[in-house]
């Protein structure tokens, strides 16, 4: 079947099987950005934005997608351009695996609620796991970001 | 100093986190054919007769492997150097498969799809062999996991397959039993630790290819990109001048990609088909089909006098090494080698046990590598004994820990696998890391406990411990750096980036030595054809192996660089003033940029490209004291880690924010080690906790407060004073937590990890005691 | 999961027909619990034309759309001062915000999951779920009805009470599945306290309840001795994340605390 959705602003058809689950789809379509580290929807990596909302790739059904926007990083370069600096700052970046995800959930986070607190920090970003860093570097990193420090 | 010792921003995280394609599966070739294996369902089971005709029908199956196809050639998966000392126990397929999940078939094909429809087309007659799934009964059990009379061991490890014995040591410093009679109080505890797995982001990923010159390129998520060419052409039997193997960014390791995973069978594939391949673990490949910790038995007795003075150690371990003995010995020594220093001031001390093969997913390298496990035994008991004695804990372990200038026996009795090197502590810093420690949790104010309301009780534990930084007269690095026009450098290593962040530490290392900037510093990691040799990202030694490989390499390159400045400047050597920009004497100067201009284009034109290596002759610990907070909730057991207070001696932090990096990114993991995670089995041997919605790793959640310092330290040794710090922060969580739990609610857990479950059980039975 | 084709339905009609034309269609909602199965799907049926996303505040009730997501369902306003946000927190600890941005609140009711965070805290409100075909069913009713027969849900209304509640999900780490958890309500002297995850499907302890709202006065031993009931009462069984013991007793803990929570 086909299916019309926009990608990082750009109109695009995919031709997919009924059953592909969206993170497939884009890897295909060579949107290396988007990780795969699960068979589960448990670790966060695939995150996209789906109308503007984090979802993971992984568990949204590319039908589903018929009409709607999708946005990898690809589509928030500037934002996640600015967002490395604080990342890099603290040394919140390790094997970098998990941070296209953790970008767009910061931005979407960014884009609902500006001045979140921690509690509201750690909670949007629960599903995104990261294996290396121990979190903590990543949240002042995220803080820092959202207090334009 | 310039650039060492700052908080440098990693030369790779802002590309990855825009997204640019880096990881092995990101550069995979887009037609690459599909390779998926057949994973056994059996623990133990041997194959009577399999049929693969149905499945080679299958349209879009490219080709089918089995054991048939391959010579039967004994190897290891362990990634280490060679002759490694991990027994030759592994065939690439083997008509005996010894876990569930184990390797039994291989099929590749067009598509994902296609291949897995060819799998269950596969037809296999089993004959299913009774298991060994506990550990503690394997040793001379009736049952045999290796019964094959082709494997081997390199060199003595004790390796025994009659007795289902991986390897096997033991050591002793003094008399123990004698030492034990003369003492005051004796502690006798046992302590079990768990299997754990390394949960890396990226799943173990490989893709091969052959080039216009016809050689197999690899492109693999590997930490030891040299030994997979090594191991790949002795187990193929392909000539090793025909691979190249390029490890892309890696998705963190942990030691889980040390080993070999997906790349002999795709390199079979590809060298079968001629056509490029990949291979993407699943999660669940990853947990039951990879690698994990080892767990063990720990059996502890430690000696003492009334005035505190720790007199004997005893320490007994059994390792279950699961199916295959992949790192079986010198992660069971470590266990010993890498504690028992810690406490180097007394008569005796004894290491023995063995090693032993179960039905289960292999064990292997992890983060830690044995020290966690020695750690979270000997911590626990020297709580436990200093309660006995009646003393201080930490009085306690000031009194007998290791100092600056002073040594251990076990230095020069215990390398990994082999003897190992004598040496003092030149660079030590425990006793400030154990008082900076208490400072910084408010220990005084808070030990043992304090209750709060609601059937909260807050508690604080601690541990100290040491690791090492590369093994030595074993481990070998080196590097290359070039001179470019316009006055930059390459930097080639074959260290290997697996997100520790290396690159970067090393391309700091050049450029303090060049006295340049990090941004004139390009960094290349690893390719085992344009980069030169190195061990590979183990056993804590980047920093420091290679580490001192780059700092050589760029003083050699410095050095050259003013010999042909001297040269166009008309000088001799010695009147050249050079500040990594201007080369100056007297009135004449060039700079860098010039004089590389010149060399490339003008006058006296050659390539400034220099290689050196650094091979370790000593291994300097780092040490850290670990601080737990906790508060336990007495009517449900559940356990929050309020804050936990680490201070390091890694001797200069190349990078304080990536040091600091790596010793919370360890502390987490060896909180989830200590709290969270545990490989879990059926009574069949199957895993019950195969994907990331049952087996915890921790998540932001659980993490409240980590406060990290660094001790000052300078190890003479190390480049720019640096020591390891990779794996140190894994060590002490599991045992300061414990200690911190009794010390809360008076419940000792001496089998890992620590859940709200065995904590309520312990409060239950002290209350019914009461 | 496998599915063979797929179909955007334009009405309740026509997804009502298409589901039951053949045993293996299904309507995909999030979608996101299904892949985790083995199923084969032969038609997968897409609601998402029919604005069943919305949620409606009414006189005396909200009406909550099938579709909407459960995100949208713990962003609601009103339904933050419902029960005392008691929904709202309990759809917090369900994985993070991603999956609760794709599974919806329908698929959450209809698989009835032993673990749900989603009907061990609807059970104690006032919720009444509108079918299609069937009507309306009161939640507690759907949840003990052995009728297998295929409709499509519309509606989960939840009546607007003065009331107070509690809510809590013991889980490991912030991504588990509830080792147990507790929802209790109290609306005038009524008390209702249901209990999931035992690990098997939420129920109610009725014996409990009727002890504590017989109770002349909600002292702290008759906090204590409902708990005890409670505990009694219920069946709980062990699996890999924890023992029957165990269960039982940090659920005892959890409604001793329910309780004293919303007396308060
Ligand atoms: C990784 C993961 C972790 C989770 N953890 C938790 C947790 O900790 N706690 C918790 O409570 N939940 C948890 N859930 C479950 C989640 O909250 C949802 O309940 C689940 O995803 C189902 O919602 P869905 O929209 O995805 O439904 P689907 O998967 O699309 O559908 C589920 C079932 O409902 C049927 N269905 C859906 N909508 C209708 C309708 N309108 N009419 C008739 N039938 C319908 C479908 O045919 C299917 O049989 C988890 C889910 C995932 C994926
Ligand atoms: S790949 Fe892990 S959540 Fe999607
Ligand atoms: S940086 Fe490696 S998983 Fe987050």
């Amino acid at each position: 079947m086909k299916v019309n959705v926009k990608v990082n602003g750009q109109n695009k058809v995919f031709n997919i099987e009924p059953g592909d689950y969206l993170l497939d789809t884009l890897r295909k379509e060579n949107y290396l950005s988007v990780k795969k580290g699960c068979d589960n929807s448990s670790c966060g990596v695939c995150t996209v934005l789906f109308d503007g909302k984090p979802i993971k790739s992984c568990s949204l059904l590319t039908a589903k997608t018929e009409g709607h926007e999708v946005t990898t990083v690809e589509g928030i370069q500037k934002e996640a351009d600015k967002l490395s600096d604080y990342f890099g700052a603290e040394g919140a970046d390790q094997c970098g695996y998990c941070t296209p995800g953790m970008a767009l959930s910061v931005h979407a986070l960014k884009e609902e609620n500006s001045n979140p607190s921690d509690e509201e920090i750690k909670e949007y970003l629960t599903g995104n796991l990261c294996r290396c860093t121990g979190y903590q570097s990543q949240h002042i990193a995220i803080r820092n970001y959202l207090e334009d420090k | 100093m310039k650039v060492v010792k700052h908080a440098l921003p990693s030369v790779d995280g802002k590309g990855l986190m825009m997204g640019r394609p880096a990881y092995t599966d990101d550069l995979a070739d887009p037609n690459s054919l599909i390779v998926k294996v057949l994973r056994s369902p059996h623990a133990y089971a041997k194959i009577v007769k399999i049929d693969t005709s149905k499945a080679e029908a299958l349209e879009g199956v490219e080709i089918v492997l089995t054991y048939k196809d391959f010579d039967r050639r004994p190897h290891t998966r362990a990634g280490q150097g060679f002759p490694e000392p991990s027994p030759y126990d592994k065939f690439v397929l083997d008509q005996w498969v010894r876990y569930i999940g184990d390797e039994t078939a291989c099929v590749a094909a067009v598509d994902e799809e296609t291949a897995q429809a060819a799998l269950k087309l596969i037809e296999i007659e089993w004959d299913i062999l009774e298991p060994i799934l506990d550990f503690e009964t394997a040793l001379d059990n009736e049952i045999l996991i290796h019964p094959e009379p082709e494997i081997f061991e390199n060199f003595p490890i004790g390796f025994d397959p009659k007795r289902n014995l991986a390897a096997a040591y033991s050591m002793e410093v003094g008399n123990v039993e004698d030492s034990l009679k003369e003492c005051d109080v004796v502690l006798e505890a046992q302590f079990f630790t768990q299997a754990q797995a390394h949960a890396a982001m990226e799943p173990h990923t490989v893709n091969a290819r052959m080039d216009y010159q016809n050689r197999l390129v690899l492109y693999t998520s590997t930490q030891a990109p040299f030994h997979i060419r090594r191991i790949v052409s002795q187990s193929l039997d392909f000539p090793m001048s025909r691979i190249r193997v390029i490890k892309p960014r890696v998705g963190g390791g942990f030691g889980g990609k040390q080993h070999i995973h997906g790349e002999l069978l795709v390199s079979t594939v590809t060298i079968k088909t001629g056509k490029p391949a990949k291979m993407v673990y699943t999660r669940k490949e990853v947990f039951e089909s990879s690698f994990q910790r080892h767990p063990m038995r720990l059996d502890i007795k430690l000696g003492a006098m009334k005035d505190g003075t720790l007199k004997a150690i005893n320490c007994h371990i059994l390792s279950d090494t699961g199916a295959y003995g992949e790192h079986a010995l010198t992660v069971f020594m470590v266990a010993g080698a890498k504690v028992l220093p810690l406490y180097n001031k007394v008569d005796s001390v004894k290491f023995y046990g063995d090693v032993v093969y179960t039905n289960h997913t292999s064990a292997g390298a992890y983060r830690g590598y044995g020290a966690i496990q020695g750690n979270f035994a000997i911590e626990s008991a020297i709580d436990m004994l200093c309660e006995k004695l009646g003393v201080d804990p930490i009085e306690f372990r000031e009194k007998n820990m290791m100092l600056k200038d002073e040594t251990s026996p076990i230095f020069a009795i215990m390398g990994e696998g082999t003897e190992g090197t004598a040496m003092n502590m030149e660079s030590c810093e425990l006793g400030y890391c154990v008082s900076r420690g208490q400072e910084l949790l408010k220990w005084k104010e808070k030990y043992p406990r304090v209750e709060l309301a609601d059937s909260k009780v807050r508690g604080v534990g601690m541990a100290i411990a040491m690791q090492g930084s590369g093994i030595p007269y074993i481990d070998m690095a080196s590097a290359t750096v070039k001179l470019n026009d316009d006055g930059f450098y390459n930097l080639l290593v074959g260290a290997t980036d697996i997100g520790q962040g290396s690159d970067t530490v090393l391309a700091q290392i050049a450029a303090e030595a060049l006295e340049t900037t990090l941004d004139k510093i390009i960094v290349y990691s690893s390719d085992s054809d344009l980069t030169p040799f190195d061990t590979g990202a183990y056993a804590s030694s980047t920093t420091y192996v290679s580490g001192n490989a780059v700092f050589k390499a760029a003083m050699d390159m410095k050095r050259a660089i003013v010999k042909e400045g001297a040269l166009a400047l008309g000088v001799k050597v010695e009147d050249i003033e050079y500040d990594g920009v201007v080369l100056k004497a007297g009135d004449k100067e060039i700079t860098l940029k010039a004089l590389s201009n010149r060399l490339y284009y003008s006058e006296d034109q050659k390539q400034l490209m220099i290689t050196n290596s650094y091979f370790g002759t000593k291994s300097p610990p780092p040490f850290m004291a670990g601080f737990a907070e906790v508060e336990v909730d007495t009517e449900t057991g559940e356990i929050k880690i309020v804050e936990y207070v680490s201070v390091v001696d890694c001797g200069t932090p190349i990078n304080l924010a990536l040091a600091k990096g790596q010793v919370e990114g360890g502390i987490v993991q060896g909180i989830g080690m200590a709290v969270y995670e545990e490989v879990l089995y059926t009574k069949t041997g199957k895993s019950i906790n195969n994907n990331f919605l049952n087996y915890h790793i921790p998540t932001r959640k659980e993490i409240n407060k980590l406060t990290t310092e660094f001790a000052e330290s300078y190890e003479e040794s190390g480049p720019f004073g640096a020591k390891s710090v990779g794996e140190i922060g894994i060590d002490t969580p599991p045992a300061a937590i414990a200690n911190a739990v009794y010390n809360a609610v008076g419940v000792r857990i001496q089998t890992l990890p620590i859940t709200p479950e065995k904590i309520l059980a312990g409060i239950l039975a002290n209350k019914a005691k009461k | 999961m496998k599915i063979n084709g797929y179909q955007t339905v334009k009405s309740l009609e026509e997804a009502y027909n298409l589901l039951n034309e053949n045993k293996q269609n299904a309507i995909v909602a999030g979608g996101a619990w299904m892949r985790l199965s083995s199923k084969v799907i032969e038609t997968a049926i897409d609601l998402s034309g029919l604005e069943l996303d919305q949620i409606v505040e009414t006189k005396d009730a909200f009406e909550i759309g099938a579709m909407a997501t459960l995100r949208q369902v713990e962003k609601q306003e009103g339904l933050k001062n419902l029960y005392n946000g008691v929904l709202s927190k309990a759809l917090s600890k369900i994985m993070g915000v991603p999956i609760r941005n794709v599974a919806t609140i329908g698929g959450s009711i209809i698989g009835k999951y032993s673990f749900s965070d989603v009907l061990t805290p609807l059970l104690v409100m006032n919720v009444e779920l509108e079918f299609y075909k069937k009507g309306k069913i009161s939640l507690e009713d759907f949840l003990v009805s052995k009728d297998r027969s295929k409709d499509v849900l519309v509606k989960v209304i939840i009546k607007k009470e003065e009331a107070k509640a509690y809510f809590h999900k013991m889980q490991k780490t912030g991504l588990d599945f509830a080792v147990v958890n507790v929802a209790i309500s109290k609306k005038a002297d009524t008390f209702k306290i249901a209990v999931g995850a035992r690990p098997s499907l939420v129920k109610f302890a009725l014996e409990a309840m009727a002890f504590v709202n017989d109770a002349k006065e909600v002292t702290e031993e008759v906090i204590l001795e409902t708990a005890l009931i409670a505990g009694k009462e219920l069946k709980f069984g062990t699996n890999s994340k924890a023992s029957e013991e165990y269960r039982r007793n940090i659920a005892m803990a959890y409604i001793k605390r329910g309780l004293r929570e919303v007396i308060k």
